[in-house]
């Protein structure tokens, strides 16, 4: 046990050190340099004439470390004790932190002073700041201020933004302030400039430029040509084009992934369907409600952390996938149980029992959980997102969802294929008289496979509450086209019920744009009627003389 | 000819049709008209139109009969058939406003509110009420004969049929949702006014509606059973029992499937568009999967293939809809839920399969508990929408 402890500890010692890095590197920042004091001294004053030499001065310094305190004038939080120390109040905390050496202390008892600005002190703040704010060691803050400065580039910023850019090393703020730069250079009465300037835009491989070059063919309202120059104009014109090839690229990919992510949801529901439905030839109308039963332990798992372990709250949903699973698994024992074996033979009785099943579900969890939706939070490491190209961004929940999706399948995979059960399971979808003469228990065969079925829907189920309300009708939601998956992909096959569901998932996503999702959804239907025309069995049929009566 | 009636019905039935017609055609509305509103047996203005729903209930049932207790096909998309009848009558009924609308235009009122400009094109001749009548028996049969050409064509039975549907009046609920497809989207169609220059408020249109549904059900009834006593209704029953003899035999069980498939559809078109006017709205909620496969159980509680049956099964289980959706509104959806199970697991013949195979030691020897301990059959699947010869091709 202790071993274990050791092992873990050191597992996560990395990470958490990297957590505490920062705080350590801003503990042990070196002194401010005595001007700087000075300087933003003088912002606590009294008179505003004394705050903007303190702010030119600050400008002329370019000193990173001044920056919280800019930032509390700014904001109207920045106080004076009567010693001349400067400090930043936190109302609400009641306490006060040092504007220069950020100690903390009490603000109680403390006689504080508040300067007061106007507007003409906020003019000159500005400007300043974004230049403290580029020359900031964390790259996050000057990020921040690149971005700014790409989205609205300040002429007066230029030779600011050039001294910044000399020194930068991050590729992407580098790319954001060039596209800065070159945004104020298009003003410039220089053709060779503005060509420059066109072509850096392009090189910049940002789309939210395309505004800037088509303002350069535009024509202006008295009849000449945004854009003197023709060269600078055809130099537009091929930005334009470029610009919107990436675009299209970019969507594409970004359709891509989404539709990853929604063929992965579509599997996890399908997959035990197309397993017990390619066993026992029955279908299961309350399977969609396995996924909600899924969504809701997972919830629950989640009302378990918050109130017994609250500092290990982000790995709940860790603890839920078991959870789901064993919850959905037992449920479909007992349906399989309780209710479908007695209706063997008989296809549309078990259909519409099952679907009796799914109404009783639904009713008791209304009546458990209430009829509202309920909120299941992403842990901190499943929120935000990776931002793969400008404008392109993965969210971390959807990427977890074909994580997650990937080692499902591989799971039922290999237990298809390399266990006793998968064999047993393999041979009853072949043909049920004959495995069961070979000495399969076929009724247990049965069990298992629903049980399995059902715990993957399960899942699903923690899959779906990262990505959208958890409500009592979520079942119902997926549970046409987790059919339509099978009809596709074909019965009692993964590698189908793959296909057939990132496939439908890709789709749907790709002809999203050209209508909307309801029509997407209406061709695909449309599409899977007219498919199975041709491929009745689904894509991937059972060999031999199972399909046979 | 006295064959052919006696085909149609032995003399109890036609005994029971008689007083069945009379209860519905006679009785009710006396009771309504005549009796003063203090009598015990007096039947008030308001209840008119629920048993004119429960009517037109007994009609789908009927329809969904036809193709399921006989044809051996389970449709979960009978809504569709019945929502597009209902809005064949609707856009009637909303021309009839004319310009009494709460906009004073001559266009329907939602069309104001979206700001169009102009009738639709497939709006155009619902203004007359012969045009629309057609439509709401040649719409829901028309869709239900091309979805069948293709669904039959390729042998698409069982299970499969049963999803396919679904899905159909899943895409086409969808499709009615949104307002460009110009049927007023999720508000669908209401505030009728008037119908064939009758107020649909007055009580007399009511009981005139009423009436009109019961001699609709009775008219459906004996186009059921003419179709089921007649030698097409014999391959049918043949199809839905050993589809491959059938063919073998030198028939095509596509045509015949074909048939009942688009006359069950009309039927419920027509259901649909009494039920319209006596409710008085039409929306695409009419064709979400639940409604569908929740009239399948009226059907399974009534007696599957028994015709009776199903008009007996749809008229309890909404009685008892009604009257639990006000007595105790959370447990409406668990007496579903069981009843789905029980008449499955124990009344495979429903309600008339007590009377007519239901002596009571049948109906036990019917409970898993007891048939548990027995060998089990061989289980069937259902067949796969492919056989030998698909194969071959």
């Amino acid at each position: 046990m202790l071993i274990r402890t050791a092992r873990r500890v050191a597992r996560w010692l990395p990470l958490a050190l990297l957590l505490i890095l920062p705080a350590l590197v801003s503990a042990a920042s070196p002194a401010v340099p005595p001007e700087v004091a000075q300087a933003v001294r003088k912002l606590g004053s009294d008179d505003r004439d004394t705050i903007l030499v303190g702010v030119d001065k600050l400008g002329e310094l370019s000193d990173a470390a001044a920056l919280p305190a800019l930032e509390a004038l700014m904001n109207g939080n920045l106080r004076t004790l009567p010693d001349g120390r400067v400090v930043i109040a936190d109302d609400d905390k009641g306490i006060v932190t040092d504007a220069l050496t950020g100690a903390q202390q009490s603000a109680k008892g403390l006689q504080l002073n508040e300067p007061i600005i106007n507007n003409r002190v906020r003019r000159e703040l500005e400007p300043v700041m974004a230049q403290l704010r580029l020359g900031a060691a964390n790259p996050e803050v000057r990020l921040a201020a690149a971005r700014n400065l790409a989205a609205q580039p300040d002429p007066d910023q230029a030779p600011r933004i050039r001294a910044a850019l000399a020194k930068e090393t991050v590729p992407e703020i580098r790319s954001l302030l060039t596209v800065a730069l070159a945004r104020l250079d298009l003003q410039s009465s220089d053709a060779r400039t503005r060509l420059t300037a066109v072509q850096e835009l392009r090189d910049s491989g940002r789309v939210d430029v395309k505004a800037d070059l088509e303002n350069l063919i535009a024509t202006l309202p008295n009849g000449a040509p945004g854009e003197p120059d023709p060269e600078v104009r055809a130099a537009a014109v091929a930005g334009i084009k470029s610009i919107d090839h990436r675009q299209a690229w970019i969507s594409a990919a970004g359709n891509f992934i989404y539709g990853l992510s929604l063929g992965s949801v579509l599997l996890l529901a399908a997959l035990g369907l197309a397993i017990t439905f390619g066993l026992m030839g029955v279908i299961n109308m309350a399977h969609g409600e396995m996924l909600m039963l899924g969504a809701y332990a997972t919830y629950v798992v989640q009302g378990l952390f918050q109130t017994y372990l609250p500092g290990a709250f982000d790995w709940y949903l860790l603890a839920s996938l078991p959870a789901a699973f064993i919850v959905c698994a037992v449920a479909g024992i007992v349906l399989e149980r309780g209710v479908i074996r007695f209706l063997y033979g008989r296809p549309l009785e078990t259909l519409l029992a099952t679907w009796g099943i799914s109404l009783i579900l639904i009713q008791s969890v209304r009546m458990v959980f209430g009829a509202q939706n309920v909120s299941v939070a992403n842990p901190s490491w499943l929120s935000g997102g990776y931002r793969l190209l400008p404008g392109l961004v993965l969210p971390y929940n959807r990427m977890g969802i074909v994580v997650l999706m990937i080692v499902t399948v591989t799971g039922v995979w290999l237990l298809l294929q390399h266990t006793r059960l998968g064999l047993h399971v393999r041979a009853v979808t072949q043909n049920r008289p004959i495995a069961a003469g070979m000495g399969i228990r076929t009724n247990l065969v049965d069990m298992w496979t629903f049980a399995l079925g059902s715990g993957v829907a399960g899942l699903g189920g923690v899959a779906l509450s990262q990505i959208g309300n958890v409500g009592p009708e979520l079942g119902q939601s997926y549970i046409v086209d987790s059919f339509m998956v099978v009809v596709l992909g074909g019965v009692g096959k993964v590698v189908g019920a793959v296909i057939g569901a990132i496939g439908l998932g890709v789709v749907s996503k790709f002809i999203e744009p050209f209508s909307d999702a309801v029509i997407a959804k209406i061709v695909v239907l449309t599409f899977i009627i007219l498919f199975i025309q041709k491929r009745p069995q689904g894509l991937f049929a059972l060999k031999g003389r199972t399909a046979e009566t | 000819m006295k064959d052919r009636l006696l085909d149609f019905h032995g003399p109890r039935g036609w005994t029971a049709l008689a007083v069945l017609a009379f209860f519905g055609l006679v009785v009710v509305p006396a009771l309504n008209r005549l009796l003063p509103a203090a009598s015990g047996l007096h039947i008030p203005d308001y209840l008119i139109p629920l048993l004119g729903k429960f009517v037109c209930y007994a009609i789908v049932a009927l329809a969904l009969d036809l193709v399921w207790g006989y044809g051996g096909i389970l449709s979960l998309g009978h809504g569709v058939f019945f929502a597009l009848g209902g809005y064949a009558m609707g856009m009637y009924l909303m021309r009839a406003i004319g310009t009494q609308g709460v906009y004073r235009s001559s266009l329907p009122d939602f069309m104001v509110f979206l700001n169009w400009k102009a009738l639709p094109w497939y709006w155009h001749g619902f203004e007359s009420f012969p045009f629309a009548a057609v439509m709401v028996l040649a719409v829901p049969g028309a869709l239900a004969w091309v979805f069948g050409f293709f669904a039959f064509r390729s042998r698409i039975r069982g299970v499969y049929f049963s999803i396919i549907t679904q899905a159909m009046t899943y895409a086409m609920m969808l499709l009615f949702f949104r307002n460009e497809t110009g049927f007023g989207g999720n508000n669908g169609l209401t505030d009728f006014k008037q119908l064939l220059g009758f107020t649909l408020s007055e009580p007399s249109t009511k009981l005139g509606l009423y009436v009109a549904s019961v001699v609709a059900l009775l008219l459906s009834y004996a186009v059921c059973r003419l179709v089921v006593t007649s030698r097409t209704g014999r391959v049918v029953r043949a199809v839905r029992d050993a589809e491959q003899k059938v063919m073998f035999t030198g028939y095509d069980p596509v045509r015949y499937k074909q048939f009942i498939w688009v006359v069950s559809a009309m039927l419920c078109g027509l259901a649909g568009a009494l039920y319209v006017p006596q409710v008085g709205i039409i929306n695409p909620s009419e064709m979400a999967p639940a409604n569908s496969i929740e009239m399948a159980i009226w059907v399974a509680v009534g007696g599957r293939g028994t015709l009776v049956g199903a008009i007996l099964g749809a008229v309890l289980v909404n009685w008892g809809k009604t009257w639990f959706t006000v007595a105790f509104p959370e447990a409406w959806l668990f007496v579903l839920g069981a009843l789905f199970i029980a008449v499955t697991l124990f009344m495979p013949d429903g309600v008339v399969g007590l009377f007519t195979t239901g002596r009571p030691r049948q109906l036990l020897a019917r409970l898993p508990v007891l048939r548990a301990g027995l060998p089990r059959p061989a289980p069937a699947p259902e067949p796969l929408p492919e056989t030998s010869e698909d194969v071959s091709r």
